[in-house]
């Protein structure tokens, strides 16, 4: 008993040292000498800015400032919007917090899910309606009206991206051949073929919508 | 369903076989002390450790030894890990500040990652230290894992000896396993996720101006180094509250490939490190086609689930059809790259194997889709199982298969031209029915009390089988969740301040993983202690074969029986009747 006492306690001492620190340690000095961006979290740089991660989905929205007579009980002072002339994320339930992460876990069954489906829904149609005549509720790709796991999920699905193409047209002036070029730009397909599913990265696209104005 | 989601199964299962043979037999050599290539590099380290713990890494140890120095083990390591985690206001790499969570939130956390678990009440990165990261929980990432391996070295040579009463020494199974498997897997694992994005440093939060004009911080720290060990050590606890499906765990479509690969590679090359032990690999293979015809089964049955959808869904008027250039189904709590292929998958596996990890929400999933999970878990994790613990699971179910043979033929039953008599029968029981029963009555007792309420989420059958998930995750040791349920409220303030935990609930599971663990652990052991013994009586035409078809599907047949008589109750008034309401129209 004495005896394993005291190689269980060397043994918590080596360990650590070896598996807690060592291996981390290595790992991250080897992880950035050979994969220097990859390592701190593949960050987009625009004009010398950091904008983001390529991995990490942002919110693209306006502000409009809300008239001081009609601020709710809260006193909110501006609404935020999606910003009609970039690609729009799928629904987030964090707003796309990068270091608060957490999910609604609402259950298949439970009906304030099938209102939050609603929400989404109606969101999609009033934002593209208006751009693309005879989209329909059926028409919508799930991705597009679902939350994601991650709150942050980078990409769209390509349908989705395709809707949100004659929105984006029309908004900025550009024939929508162009904008849909950008998309397979902008495509990440499945790897190696056949792993994972396709998906188009928002923020990628979105910049070089940007590009193309420039 | 897709062709390409069953072409993509096709292609997990393939790489997977191949790889079992090659790992498995390296396992065996590992563990059977032979040279290794890997001795040249890291044979000093291994005996500089030997030199540390003194002599007792030196004698053999018979079953009561190898039990008691892994109940010693485990407590030193939680007493440690207790410490760790109660300390971190003075921790070197804490950048964001953070204060310790509560005594019982860190009890949970505790017995959580020293039993191989990795259930998890908090948030990683709004509560943990990069220290407490490092230095306390991927530590127990590598150490609950070896010794679970260790163990189940222990238990195979007690089937394969030919009357020798020691199963080995503790030390030296831990250290081998750690050096020689885990760590030299889980540096080249982690170096693939970095290159695929999976971050690892040890900055402070970067915030960033966006595109559109928002601030967005995001969350920083060595990831790739504990998300390697997490998903080859079957632990599955996340760097991040959201787990594998934040794209700074799992980032692309290859990347989700590789920790699934990783997720059920050490406990399926184990099937034929037992066979290479034992010296007959055909009874490895046996024990490996079992589980894939398991694991295939339930796979069809979640992405069928989810790939038709939730009645949320359906009655808000989405469209779940299949469409070019979209996934349709239930993506909601899934991620698009993963879509519903992948993620059905890999919840199919990380129950198979009690590791835990998630890539989407469970709690999102439909009836039938979360009962895939449950089922998996409610197996007793001998499914792939565990690193070490799910064969070792598997080993007992085994032995009752044959016994229930035997009952069936009136011979007494044998495995491995050894005979199974009462003494052996008694103990698998205690092996396989512990778990279940800590399941049931901790769920019953939650259910019944009002203590257990407030970690409840969704209303309904779904709160109910939030419960049951729970007590059946922590109980098998997987770690998964319907993530609704919750023991530790954190208003993610500066510093978890205002956080606290909900004292029931933690309790109640960590004392859960800890009687689950430890019990069927020792009856395993028992069990070797008692076979290790035995003369080896020469195979004869009588000799009921345990390397055939017919072996497997008694196999299946017996897993079946068990976990259903025990939990079919339980099952239909939670997911079951989530499943039927699918028909109904919309309960409030």
């Amino acid at each position: 008993m004495r005896r394993d006492l005291i190689a269980s306690i060397v043994a918590a001492l080596t360990f650590t040292v070896l598996f807690g620190l060592a291996y981390p340690l290595i790992t991250t000095g080897v992880s950035q000498v050979l994969f220097p961006n990859r390592s701190d979290g593949s960050q987009v740089k625009v004009d010398g800015r950091v904008v983001g991660s390529k991995l990490i989905g942002q919110s693209f929205t306006i502000r409009h400032a809300i008239p001081e007579d009609q601020r709710g009980k809260f006193g909110k002072k501006q609404i935020k919007e999606p910003d009609p002339k970039y690609f729009q994320p799928r629904p987030s339930v964090t707003t796309y917090s990068g270091d608060v992460t957490f999910f609604n876990n609402l259950g298949p069954n439970n009906k304030a899910l099938m209102q939050q489906f609603k929400g989404y829904i109606k969101t999609y149609l009033s934002l593209n309606g208006p751009y693309d005549s005879g989209l329909s509720r059926e028409d919508i790709p799930v991705d597009a009206i679902t939350s994601s796991a991650s709150g942050v999920d980078p990409q769209i699905s390509q349908a989705n991206a395709r809707i949100q193409a004659h929105r984006i047209a029309a908004v900025r002036h550009i024939p929508l051949d162009r904008v849909n070029q950008l998309i397979d730009d902008n495509t990440d397909g499945r790897a190696l073929g056949v792993l994972g599913e396709p998906g188009v990265n928002v923020l990628e696209l979105n910049i070089a919508l940007d590009k193309e104005q420039a | 369903m897709t062709f390409n989601g069953w072409l993509q199964l096709v292609i997990y299962f393939a790489v997977l076989t191949a790889l079992v043979p090659v790992l498995g037999a390296y396992m065996a050599r590992v563990y059977q002390g032979e040279r290794l290539l890997l001795e040249r590099p890291l044979g000093w380290l291994e005996r500089l450790i030997y030199r540390l713990l003194g002599p007792s890494s030196r004698t053999e140890q018979d079953w009561k030894s190898y039990g008691k120095t892994t109940i010693v083990f485990s407590l030193i390591f939680f007493v440690v890990l207790y410490v760790i985690l109660r300390t971190q206001n003075i921790h070197p790499w804490n950048p964001e500040g953070f204060n310790s969570a509560p005594w019982d939130v860190t009890f949970n956390t505790a017995s959580s990652f020293v039993t191989n678990t990795n259930w998890q009440f908090y948030g990683g990165e709004t509560t943990m230290t990069y220290f407490s990261q490092m230095a306390g929980l991927a530590v127990q990432n590598f150490v609950s894992a070896a010794v679970g391996m260790a163990v189940l070295a222990a238990v195979i040579r007690g089937f394969a000896s030919r009357g020798v009463r020691e199963l080995g020494n503790f030390w030296r199974d831990v250290t081998r396993g750690l050096l020689y498997i885990l760590l030299p897997l889980s540096f080249v694992g982690a170096l693939i996720l970095v290159s695929q994005g999976v971050i690892q440093n040890l900055s402070g939060y970067v915030t960033t101006h966006g595109v559109g004009g928002l601030d967005q911080t995001l969350a920083m720290g060595p990831v790739a180094s504990q998300i390697a060990i997490k998903q080859l050590g079957t632990n599955g606890g996340g760097f991040f509250n959201v787990n594998s499906s934040f794209p700074f765990e799992n980032p692309t479509q290859f990347s989700n490939f590789v920790e699934m690969l990783f997720i059920l590679l050490i406990p399926a090359a184990a099937t034929l490190q037992f066979g290479r032990m034992v010296g007959n690999r055909r009874q490895g293979w046996a024990l490996y086609a079992t589980m894939v015809v398991f694991s295939i089964t339930l796979f069809g049955v979640a992405y069928g689930a989810e790939q038709h959808g939730t009645p949320a869904q359906h009655v808000a008027g989405e469209n779940t059809a299949v469409a070019d250039g979209s996934t349709g189904g239930n993506l909601e709590g899934k991620e698009q790259r993963n879509g519903i292929t992948d993620s059905a998958l890999w919840t199919n596996v990380t129950t198979d194997a009690s590791n835990g990890s998630v890539n989407a929400a469970h709690d999102s999933y439909s009836g039938i889709g979360g009962l895939v999970p449950l089922t998996n878990m409610m197996t007793g994790e001998v499914i792939f199982g565990g690193v070490g613990s799910g064969l070792y699971g598997m080993l007992l179910t085994v032995l009752l298969a044959v016994f229930i043979a035997g009952l069936m033929v009136g011979r007494t039953p044998e495995y491995l031209g050894k005979k199974v008599e009462a003494r052996e029968v008694k103990l698998v029981l205690i092996g396989l029915l512990f778990t279940p029963m800590v399941a049931l009555i901790a769920t019953g007792i939650a259910i019944s009390s009002k203590y257990g309420s407030p970690s409840i989420f969704n209303p309904g059958p779904q709160g109910f089988s939030e419960t049951l998930y729970a007590y059946v995750s922590q109980a098998n040791n997987n770690g998964s969740a319907f993530a609704g349920f919750t023991g530790f409220v954190q208003p993610n303030a500066p510093g978890n301040a205002g956080a606290y935990g909900i004292t029931f609930a933690d309790i109640l599971g960590g004392l859960s993983m800890l009687t689950a663990r430890f019990v069927p652990l020792l009856s395993a052991l028992a069990v070797a202690g008692s076979l290790s013994v035995k003369r080896v009586v020469p195979a004869g035409p009588g000799t009921f074969r345990t390397d055939n078809a017919t072996f497997v599907l008694l196999l299946i047949a017996v897993i079946v029986i068990v976990a259903a008589l025990t939990f079919f109750p339980a099952v239909l008034l939670g997911p079951v009747v989530q499943g039927l309401t699918d028909q109904l129209g919309f309960p409030t």
